[in-house]
């Protein structure tokens, strides 16, 4: 099935050139034929096979962590509790929750797309330590390993927070195992983010200056301070978990005079930055794909690039809002519900920004574009209920309630996994120098939009009704609302499979792709698809802004 | 951004090491005094000099880049904000609302 | 179109050193100091959760600290102290000796820190073990008697000494961890594998060292010298 890539209708006018005389043919050594073998793939230093072998983990983990939804959620198509036990309940929703966040989410962009693309994008050969980079990668198993082992031999039923003392003094599950596994994960977010900062600021081509980075290389960027400055603290908060379980060194433990609070402030301190780890880059994303398919400059580039500091900055200042009911001071619940409005006015300002972007611009719809919208749509929904939260007195009422589910479902799984998703369309044709199904692609898209919505807007209104969270048994009032739930999540299921299908498909049969197939500005458009392991044949020079494309109304300009 | 190797003098080493040496002295005399409140900023200070004294010469902060006092200077940032942030709440139950909080 | 196999190296003169994804020496060199100074931040946001839990427990349960603190043994920890600051003087020898190439000298200097390094860890393991005679260990055989602290003002030093133990011991496991890296450093160094235009792994082991050095400068009040005067 042929199928056309490139602007589709709603584009200028686009006359299809002979491959002759449009680019020079691609070279027949790329960096994926250059070797072959399981050791070229374990052993490798090269920045983009690193970038497949973390697309194979992390996509493993994502089903696994998938999984235990279908499994959560067919729990709760009754109000009765008569799947599982509720012991069992407890582990199901926290292994749910750390493969989730800590082996998918968090990775997922930076070590994909931002290991493949960012030394492409600035006229790199490779990042700055292209064996830490690997040994990232090993760490990362390494950790997923531990993890895996603690789930096989029982699993463990804290709830993906960890909360003192239960994970310290009470709870009888494999906690020290789940927590070095996630500890020793720490470390490979660290490097990686240790790599594109030393990388972004060191390795730029010539003529590249800050400002006429990509916005992707922006959001990396930003995103990588807080990988740097955040994850050791809860690699030393769990730690402290370890050694309480593990040798009784108990500085949480109330009958010692410990305090459970300190937990949580160490714990989230690290914890709410982590949720802009897990949207900055999906950010990123989004600015690729919005200039792209409105073939137009960004609306406000440095305010936008701006707004990627702000928010990994500012997201350090506000994580006491995830205490508000435990007992913090309510002088400092008052300080953080603040500092709280005041981090989503970046946010605001990039949904603006590409708002203002699609305007008179030249707009098509492919796939690409679709999960772009969509996760604008969906983030905004997520983020203004995120601002629900951050009140003070509304929050004491829908804390720990479905509402806060949802919210954070809208921005991780409407945001950021739709930002995954798009990308991983967009630059697929630079990755595997092959075209994906258009016409499957965008079905995929849209079941997994409408199967979303039917997933997570009904716990909206399920938690302001007073539904609990982590609870597998609730009143029967709340049934209609959880099945329709449960149905939406078989949905966004199917959708999920549809691409792990033609993507997969396209690798062996899908159409050979040129080096521009979406005429997009960027370095990493302007060499080979798939590149050679060097990414450029010669160094590449920068003479003009980011996203230069033509302006409307140049054509008539002779 | 520092284009050649500064190469430090010993001398500026031993200087330094006798410096903290004599830090650490008087750091250990003055937590033998009574000083009220101003022991433990006391103690902190000399230790803050002694750091500052490393991370300068020890480290050669002080003939690098402007990028590397740039990394120096968040890292203490953010330290700070740490301590002072989890510090901020305890020292302030009961300032406003319900009683233990 | 040019082959795959020329790519931007041009014509340069290699240095032996230099990989292939980077411009020059100098170039590799300034990325690899950023890149040791960015993985220093994250060590202090790592002890930094420690000092975090220390600062509040010390604002909670001042007695008990204080009642502890004089428990630990002063003398040794001030010469421990005292063993360090050496140790980051004979490594910034070393460093400097690998800058300015001499060899053996360099070996020398790196060995004597190791050695440093040694009887800091010994004199550590002479505390600990006091610290399990006389029960201030935390967990059940804990008894907190000797520290003239009585009932509910007891429980606390329990906090206390589970800090101790974290701090120092995450201390000193870095410590573990540093020594064989400057053997090994040493060994590279005694091989001839360094020069005054390459000597990068001396220098950034040295950073390594001199901060775990600063971890101590930090620890060694907070926990030895808590209310000396009462």
């Amino acid at each position: 099935m042929t199928t056309q890539i490139g602007p589709g209708p709603g584009g200028p006018p686009r006359p299809p050139l002979p491959p002759a005389l449009s680019e020079p043919p691609a070279p027949r050594v790329n960096y994926l034929n250059v070797a072959y073998g399981v050791k070229s793939w374990l052993l490798t230093t090269d920045h983009k096979r690193i970038a497949l072998l973390y697309l194979a983990s992390v996509t493993l983990m994502f089903f696994l962590g998938g999984a235990f939804a279908v499994l959560i959620r067919l729990e709760l198509v009754t109000p009765a509790g008569d799947l599982v036990q509720s012991e069992t309940y407890n582990k199901l929703f926290t292994m749910h929750g750390i493969i989730m966040v800590f082996f998918f989410l968090i990775p997922s962009i930076p070590a994909v797309l931002g290991n493949f693309l960012i030394p492409i994008m600035i006229g790199a050969r490779d990042l700055a330590f292209p064996r830490l980079n690997l040994a990232s990668w090993y760490i990362y198993m390494f950790g997923a390993a531990f993890t895996i082992y603690a789930l096989v031999s029982g699993g463990v039923d804290t709830g993906w927070t960890f909360y003192a003392p239960y994970s310290t003094t009470y709870s009888n599950t494999h906690v020290i195992a789940a927590g070095l596994g996630i500890f020793i994960n720490g470390f490979s977010s660290i490097l990686t983010g240790l790599n594109f900062i030393v990388t972004i600021h060191r390795m730029r081509a010539p003529g590249l200056t800050w400002f006429r980075l990509p916005l992707f290389v922006w959001a990396h960027y930003a995103t990588s301070l807080i990988f740097v400055l955040g994850t050791p603290v809860i690699a030393i908060t769990l730690l402290t978990v370890v050694l309480e379980r593990a040798l009784h060194l108990g500085i949480y433990d109330p009958r010692l005079g410990g305090d459970p609070i300190l937990f949580q402030h160490l714990f989230w301190f690290y914890s709410h930055p982590a949720v802009y780890i897990m949207i900055l880059p999906a950010m990123g994303v989004i600015s690729e794909l919005v200039t792209c398919f409105s073939r137009k400059r960004i609306f406000g580039y440095p305010v936008v690039a701006m707004s990627s500091l702000a928010i990994a900055v500012i997201g350090f200042l506000v994580w006491g809002h995830h205490m508000f009911v435990s007992g913090q001071s309510t002088y400092a619940g008052l300080i953080f519900s603040f500092l709280s409005f005041l981090v989503a006015i970046p946010s605001a300002i990039k949904v603006f920004n590409w708002t203002a972007t699609l305007y008179k611009g030249s707009v098509s719809w492919d796939t690409p574009m679709l999960y772009a919208i969509g996760f604008v749509g969906l983030f905004t929904i997520g983020g203004l209920t995120g601002l629900f939260l951050a009140s003070l007195g509304l929050d004491v009422h829908v804390t720990d309630t479905y509402f806060v589910v949802a919210h954070f479902h809208y921005i991780m799984v409407g945001g950021a996994i739709m930002g995954y998703l798009g990308g991983i369309h967009f630059w697929w044709p630079k990755i595997t120098g092959r075209l994906y199904p258009e016409m499957w692609a965008r079905v995929a898209a849209v079941i997994i939009f409408a199967g979303f919505n039917l997933t997570f807007f009904p716990q909206f209104i399920l938690g302001y009704l007073g539904m609990p969270r982590r609870y597998h048994a609730y009143p029967e009032e709340f049934q209609v609302l959880n099945v329709m739930s449960s149905a939406g999540a078989s949905i966004l299921g199917l959708g999920y499979l549809l691409p792990m299908i033609y993507l997969v498909w396209s690798m062996r049969y899908g159409p050979k792709a040129s080096a521009n197939p979406w005429q997009a500005k960027g370095l990493e458009w302007q060499t080979a698809s798939p590149p050679i392991t060097e990414n450029f044949e010669r160094q590449p020079v920068v003479t003009e802004e980011a996203y230069a494309y033509a302006v409307e109304g140049e054509a008539h300009i002779v | 951004m520092s284009s050649s190797e500064h190469i430090v003098s010993p001398v500026v080493y031993v200087g330094v090491f006798l410096a903290l040496i004599v830090l650490t002295g008087l750091t250990v005399f003055a937590s033998t005094v009574d000083l009220g409140l101003w022991n433990t900023p006391v103690a902190l200070l000399i230790a803050v000099t002694k750091a500052v004294l490393v991370v300068l010469f020890f480290m050669h902060v002080k003939y690098s880049s402007r990028l590397v006092s740039l990394a120096v200077g968040a890292a203490m940032l953010w330290l700070l904000l740490l301590i002072a942030g989890v510090i901020a709440d305890y020292v302030s139950r009961g300032w406003v609302g319900s009683p233990g909080t | 179109m040019s082959s795959v196999a020329d790519t931007a190296h041009g014509a340069e003169r290699h240095h032996p050193d230099l990989v292939h994804h980077f411009e020059s020496l100098p170039a590799q060199k300034e990325a690899a100091t950023f890149g040791m100074w960015v993985f220093i931040a994250q060590e202090v946001m790592f002890f930094g959760g420690l000092f975090a839990a220390y600062t509040i427990y010390r604002h909670l349960y001042f007695h008990a600290f204080v009642q502890s603190s004089r428990h630990l043994n002063l003398p040794l920890g001030a010469i421990n102290t005292a063993v360090l600051i050496c140790s980051s003087l004979t490594m910034a020898m070393g460093v400097h000796a690998s800058a300015i190439g001499r060899r053996r000298p360099t070996v020398a200097w790196l060995l004597l820190t190791v050695a440093l390094g040694g009887v800091f860890l010994g004199i550590k393991t002479v505390e600990y073990k006091d610290k399990f005679d006389h029960h201030l260990v935390p967990g059940e055989s804990f008894q907190a008697e000797e520290l003239h602290l009585e009932g509910s003002a007891a429980r606390p030093a329990q906090i206390f000494y589970a800090l101790y133990f974290a701090m120092t011991g995450l201390h000193a496991a870095h410590m573990v961890i540093g020594i064989p890296i400057i053997l090994f450093i040493a060994w590279m160094a005694h091989r001839g594998r360094f020069s005054p235009e390459y000597h990068t792994p001396v220098e950034l082991t040295g950073l390594y060292w001199h901060f775990v050095d600063i971890i101590w400068i930090f620890l060694f009040p907070l926990l030895y010298l808590i209310g000396r005067h009462h």
